[in-house]
Parts: structure tokens; C-alpha cells; sequence
């Protein structure tokens, strides 16, 4: 009996000091209309862990899945089941910045690491940002300052800019003036999930400016741009938008009206490097379509968290140890959009390209890449967090 | 510069309340002769929409597809008409309202069933995709022009079968007295389902024109509904003259509210004030426009009623 009692003392000391698995928290907008961007990162994600032999780090992985469907109260309550119920050591995965800034106070309470695959809230990278968070995927206003620089250096006269009634929005605008600091020729905010854009688009066509930025997330992209080319305009003023509102996801469901447009992103699939192409070539294999920029997000998250978990020798729960070794981590690992480094507030310093929508050699609708907008720019509102140096 | 915007946005007006008009026309037919209340009407045209994108996309063709979706959908509005609605006429109109009301949450969730949560992708037919250059130098969308071809087109035919034919003196005796047309010897339940189909059939119509402009998704038809009830509160009920001087009334309001508005105020105040002002003052002014109609004409512009 003695025997039995000091083996159930040895198999709980055990259990509680080896962290000898990782167990992933991933919480993410998987249906609904919404639901498209959080399944490319998770497809990116899901295969770099394959590639990693099912283990990050080094460890066996388990990564346990939940599906917020675009709901705050959900995704909060989503997330302290995996933290409270399934104990996980790392969270990540979410996709709208609504159910990140419900789901944030529960994560940082749990004292336990976010990884960011998608934009977050300046709220939480700025003023608010501490240890527990890191991002692999740009800062908020990364894509629309870099369209401004790339419009600045086009030297287009000036600029017209339409966005959605919201805060993301907003911040498309202010991220675009900042980067190109000349002339807007109007700044129109339509309702947000507007359908017809008949009448923005006739003022546009009366104020013929220079460019037209346009950040239209999603449902509202599409039937933007497919309205604009079909009232003729898209051969009278160039158009340019945030990488994020025109990859692979949204050329495979509007085609042909959408060669042409411009855009800017921290990736492209024809990038010139081995990481991009074993990953463009892997994720082409295993889902038979071309991964987009979203794909290459979850990617570099599951690389980031491979290297950091294997440099701090699996130590997750030491957080300032851990946060350093992720800190440290993107020097040691090739990631597909090349090369790039952390700034102090946990968000991407990185390059930015254009693009432009063009059919490849084998005749798929593809953005190609043209050329570097801006290199190793970092997150304005880095500026705003004293609490990390 | 101006000249060109005001034509545009005139287009534009009309393209919209040409829309609105074929979904006003059935909602005020059923409204008038039959003296309901049918919120149910919106799904019927969230259901042509599904029916035509599922059907361009098996048949390969936009103009193949039309005529079977809007069968289609009139079988359906006749089977609602015949299986439920056809129980309601005698009831009050709060009855009416919460049974249709039952249908709209039915149907959307059928839809979801059926097709899924993603909203479907209907491409204009090819050869309309691209923009067409009318007399003056000014393009514009030629499937926009389409839909204010169809739209005109529906709409005079529609005129021709409600003064001109017999089942239209059918439709118009029931709207100005449905007792007296009864005692008169009409066969009211038939003209009944045959008007819901028409109106069915009319809601595909206008979800199938809008579905490449709009988005195809489930919950597409309360929006419009509310506006289409707007247009035939103006219209005055029963009327169909009243229903498409409304539409076009509403679409001309709407339009020219969002796209002059706008500018007005970006003369007055900072963009983020003036897009905040422009956008809710439009929307309200349909809403004033009904009011002051109400006001000075009660039973609406055209009243069907004697």
C-alpha cells in the first residue's frame, strides 16, 4: 500500500514539473460568412505543425480548437474553457479584433502567452501591451501606411480614400495619411455592410482623383470592386488596397473584374526565398489551392512557437523567460515572408510589397509582387507602450 | 463635372426604385385586394435570389436560369398562399403579422439549411460585366442599364395587365370593394393565388436583376421589405400606379440623399462629422418623405379605394 502511495506522489510530481507536452489554445472565427479568413490560418497553421512532425518545439502538440463564430460574449467564454477546463500552455488563433478585445482580460489573467496569427488592436500593442502578448502578423495600420507610401511614391497628385463606418475603418485612413502625406481628395465613410455603392462610385467618377484607396474588408470588398470595374471606372483611376482585402480568398470568388488592382502586403506567394517556396509548394500540395496571405500568418505562428518553445527548452510557464526566448525567436527561423524581427511592443518589423492581380503561367488569377514599398517598418503606436522596453 | 454626376445618380434612382417597384407592386396587390399583411413577402424575394444563383450556376446561363427561377419561386408563393396564407384573410391583422413574421424566421433558416452560411456569388451575365458609353460620353454600368430596361419593361406590362385585361378589372374590383366583387360572382380564391404567384413570381424578378449587384445571403429581404411597406404607404395600397410613382420616388429620395447630401456637409464640417451626418440624414428623409405624404394625402398618392 505504502508502495502505491509514493507512485501516485512520483506519477503527480511529475505530471506537474515536466512540461513535456504543449498543449495549444486555439481560438478562432471557423463559420459563418466570416468564417473564411480564420480557416486559411488555420490551414497555415495546422501545416506547419505537420511539417513539423505533429511536434512544436520539439514537444508532442495538442492543439485544441474552438469556434467563436464572430461572437465577443462566445469567444470569451470559449476562451476560459481552454484556459480553466483543458489548461492549455499557449493561446492563439483569433481573427476579429471584437472577439480578441472580449477574449484579451481572461488570456493575461491566466498569466498564459497569446500569439497573435491576425492584426490586433492598438489598445492592446499600444498603451496597453505587456508580456503576455506577441504577434506574427502586422500592426494594425502596417498595411494601409505602407499603400500610402507606395501612393507617395507613385506621386499621385492626390488621393481618394473610401472606408467602412468603423474603427478598423478609421484607422485604414489614418495608417494611409501618415504613410503618404500629401493631398486627399475626399475621405467618404460608408455604412458598414453597405451593398450598392451606385452613388459613391458616381461621385468618385465626378471627382477623378489621382488614386482611389479603398479599404473594404470582406463581403463589402467584393461587391465594391466588382461594381467599380463594371461602371468602367477601374480603367480611368487606379486602384489600391490593403493586402488583406484582395488575396487568394477573395480572387477565387470575384475572378477576372479584379486584374489590375494594386495592393500592399508583408507577403507575397512569389516571393523570392527557399522558406516561401517549400511553404507555397507544401500548402498547394495539401489543399490544392495557393495559399493566401492569412495562410502565411498561421505559418510563421506555428514557426515562431516551434522555435521559441524549443529555445527556452520548453519552459512555457517561466513567462519572462519564454516571452524573451519568443522576443529572440524570429533571428532563428526562416519564415516565407523573409526577414524580420520584433518590435519592443511584440509586433512584426518587417518589409511591405506591392502587389498587383495578374494571372500566373498557368493561368490562375495570382497577386504578383512588383517590387518593396517600405522596409523594416515598425508599429507607429509602439510609441504608446512604456510597459515593456 | 455636375451635369454628369446629377445624370449618374438620376440613373442610379431609377435603377433602384425600378427594383423597388417590382417588389412593391406584389407586396401592394396582396395588401389591397386581399387585405393582409404579408412580412413573408422579403423571403420570397431572399428565395428567387437563392433559386436563380443556384440555378445560373447549374444551367451555365443568367437568362436560362430567369425564367426558371421565377417559376419556380411562383410555385412556391402559390403553395405558401395555398397552404397557410389562404387561413388568415378572415383574421386581424396583428394574426397576420405574427404568422408571416413566423415565416420570414422559417425561411430564413430553411435557406440556411439548404445552401449553407455563406452568401452566394450570382455574376452578371456575360457582356454586362463592363461599362457601357451613353450618348453625352458618360459610361455607365451597362447591367445597370439592363435592370432599368427590364425594370421599364415589367412595369408596362404590368400596366397593360391591370387596365387592359380581364383578370387586371378582376384585380381592380377586388382592391376598390373585395365584398362587392364577391358578391358579384368573382372566384376569389383563385384570383387570390393567382396574384400571390404574380407577386411571387416578381419578387424573383427583382431578387434575381439585384443578386449580381447585391449580395445573395439569408436575412437580404427584411432590409428592402421595410422600404418596399414604405413605398406603398406613399403609393397609396392597392394601387400599382401608386406603387411605382412611389418606388421611383423612394429611389430618387434614397439616391440623391446619399450622394448630395455628402457633399453638402463636407462643405460645412471635417469628413468624420460629415460621413456620420450624411449617410443617417439620407435615410431619415425617405422616412420624412412618408410622413408629409401621410399628411397631406392620408390614403397615400394614387388611393385604390374610392
Amino acid at each position: 500500500m505504502r508502495l502505491f502511495w509514493a507512485a501516485a506522489a512520483a506519477a503527480l510530481a511529475f505530471h506537474v514539473h515536466a512540461a513535456n507536452e504543449l498543449k495549444i489554445g486555439y481560438l478562432s472565427t471557423l463559420s459563418g460568412p466570416a468564417g473564411a479568413i480564420g480557416v486559411e490560418i488555420r490551414d497555415g497553421f495546422n501545416l506547419a505543425l505537420k511539417m513539423a512532425g505533429g511536434k512544436l518545439g520539439g514537444l508532442p502538440t495538442e492543439v485544441i480548437f474552438a469556434d467563436d463564430t464572430l461572437n465577443p460574449e462566445t469567444g470569451k467564454q470559449l476562451a476560459e474553457r481552454l484556459l480553466k477546463r483543458d489548461r492549455v500552455n499557449l493561446m492563439t488563433g483569433v481573427v476579429f479584433s471584437n472577439v480578441m478585445i472580449a477574449a484579451w482580460p481572461t488570456i493575461q489573467q491566466s498569466k498564459v502567452v497569446y500569439i497573435a496569427p491576425n492584426s490586433t488592436p492598438t489598445s492592446i500593442t499600444g498603451a496597453g501591451c505587456n508580456q503576455y502578448f506577441v504577434s506574427a502578423a502586422w500592426p494594425n495600420e502596417g498595411h494601409h501606411e505602407a499603400a500610402g507610401h507606395y501612393a507617395k511614391s507613385k506621386g499621385y497628385k492626390n488621393v481618394y480614400l473610401i472606408a467602412p463606418n468603423y474603427p478598423a475603418g478609421k484607422d485604414s485612413t489614418t495608417g494611409f495619411k501618415r504613410g503618404y502625406g500629401g493631398t486627399i481628395a475626399a475621405e467618404v465613410y460608408t455604412k458598414l455592410n453597405q451593398l450598392d455603392y451606385s452613388a459613391e462610385l458616381a461621385q468618385l467618377r465626378a471627382a477623378k482623383p489621382a488614386a482611389l484607396y479603398a479599404f473594404l474588408p470582406g463581403g463589402m470588398g467584393i461587391n465594391f470592386i466588382k461594381q467599380f470595374v463594371a461602371a468602367g471606372l477601374s480603367s480611368e483611376i487606379p486602384l489600391l488596397v490593403p493586402g488583406f482585402a484582395d488575396d487568394q480568398d477573395i480572387l477565387r470568388a470575384v475572378g477576372e473584374p479584379m486584374l489590375g488592382i494594386f495592393d500592399t502586403s508583408h507577403w507575397a506567394y512569389d516571393l523570392d526565398n527557399d522558406a516561401n517556396r517549400k511553404f507555397v509548394a507544401a500548402f498547394e500540395k495539401e489543399y490544392n489551392r495557393i495559399p493566401s496571405l492569412f495562410a502565411e500568418q498561421g505559418y510563421t505562428t506555428a514557426l515562431l512557437i516551434d522555435t521559441a518553445v524549443r529555445s527556452a527548452k520548453g519552459k512555457i510557464e517561466d513567462v519572462p523567460a519564454f516571452h524573451k526566448a519568443l522576443m529572440a525567436a524570429p533571428a532563428r527561423f526562416k519564415s516565407p515572408r523573409g526577414d524580420w524581427k520584433f518590435a519592443h511592443n511584440g509586433t512584426p518589423v518587417q518589409d511591405y510589397y506591392v502587389r498587383v492581380v495578374a494571372k500566373d503561367n498557368q493561368g490562375r488569377i495570382v497577386n504578383k509582387k512588383i517590387g518593396t514599398v517600405v522596409s523594416g517598418l515598425s508599429d507607429f503606436w509602439a510609441k504608446d507602450c512604456t510597459a515593456l522596453k | 463635372m455636375t451635369g454628369i454626376l446629377l445624370l449618374e445618380q438620376s440613373l442610379n434612382s431609377l435603377q433602384f426604385g425600378l427594383m423597388l417597384f417590382l417588389l412593391a407592386a406584389g407586396l401592394t396587390l396582396v395588401f389591397g385586394i386581399m387585405d393582409m399583411i404579408n412580412l413573408a413577402h422579403g423571403s420570397l424575394y431572399m428565395i428567387g435570389a437563392y433559386l436563380m444563383a443556384s440555378l445560373a450556376q447549374a444551367t451555365g446561363s443568367f437568362w436560362v436560369a430567369l425564367p426558371l427561377a421565377l417559376v419556380a419561386t411562383a410555385i412556391v408563393g402559390a403553395l405558401l398562399e395555398i397552404s397557410l396564407l389562404r387561413r388568415l384573410y378572415e383574421r386581424d391583422h396583428l394574426t397576420q403579422v405574427l404568422a408571416t413574421f413566423a415565416v420570414i424566421l422559417i425561411a430564413n433558416e430553411v435557406v440556411r439549411l439548404i445552401w449553407g452560411n455563406q452568401s452566394l456569388m450570382l455574376n452578371a451575365p456575360a457582356g454586362l460585366t463592363g461599362p457601357v458609353t451613353l450618348p453625352g460620353g458618360m459610361q455607365y454600368a451597362s447591367y445597370r442599364l439592363a435592370i432599368i430596361v427590364v425594370g421599364a419593361a415589367v412595369a408596362l406590362c404590368l400596366y397593360l395587365l391591370v387596365t387592359k385585361t380581364k383578370m387586371g378589372m378582376l384585380v381592380r374590383a377586388g382592391a376598390s370593394n373585395r365584398e362587392m366583387a364577391v358578391a358579384m360572382g368573382v372566384n376569389i380564391r383563385r384570383l387570390f393565388t393567382v396574384v400571390f404567384a404574380l407577386g411571387a413570381a416578381l419578387c424573383a424578378l427583382a431578387g434575381a436583376m439585384l443578386g449580381p449587384i447585391l449580395a445573395v445571403q439569408v436575412g437580404m429581404g427584411e432590409n428592402i421589405l421595410i422600404l418596399a411597406f414604405v413605398v406603398i404607404v406613399i403609393g397609396g395600397i392597392g394601387s400599382i400606379r401608386g406603387a411605382f410613382v412611389g418606388a421611383l420616388l423612394v429611389g430618387l429620395v434614397d439616391t440623391m440623399g446619399r450622394a448630395l447630401l455628402p457633399i453638402a456637409f463636407a462643405k460645412m464640417f471635417p469628413p468624420q462629422v460629415a460621413s456620420n451626418l450624411g449617410p443617417s440624414l439620407s435615410s431619415i428623409l425617405i422616412y420624412v418623405l412618408m410622413a408629409a405624404v401621410l399628411f397631406f394625402r392620408p390614403q397615400g398618392l394614387f388611393p385604390a379605394r374610392g
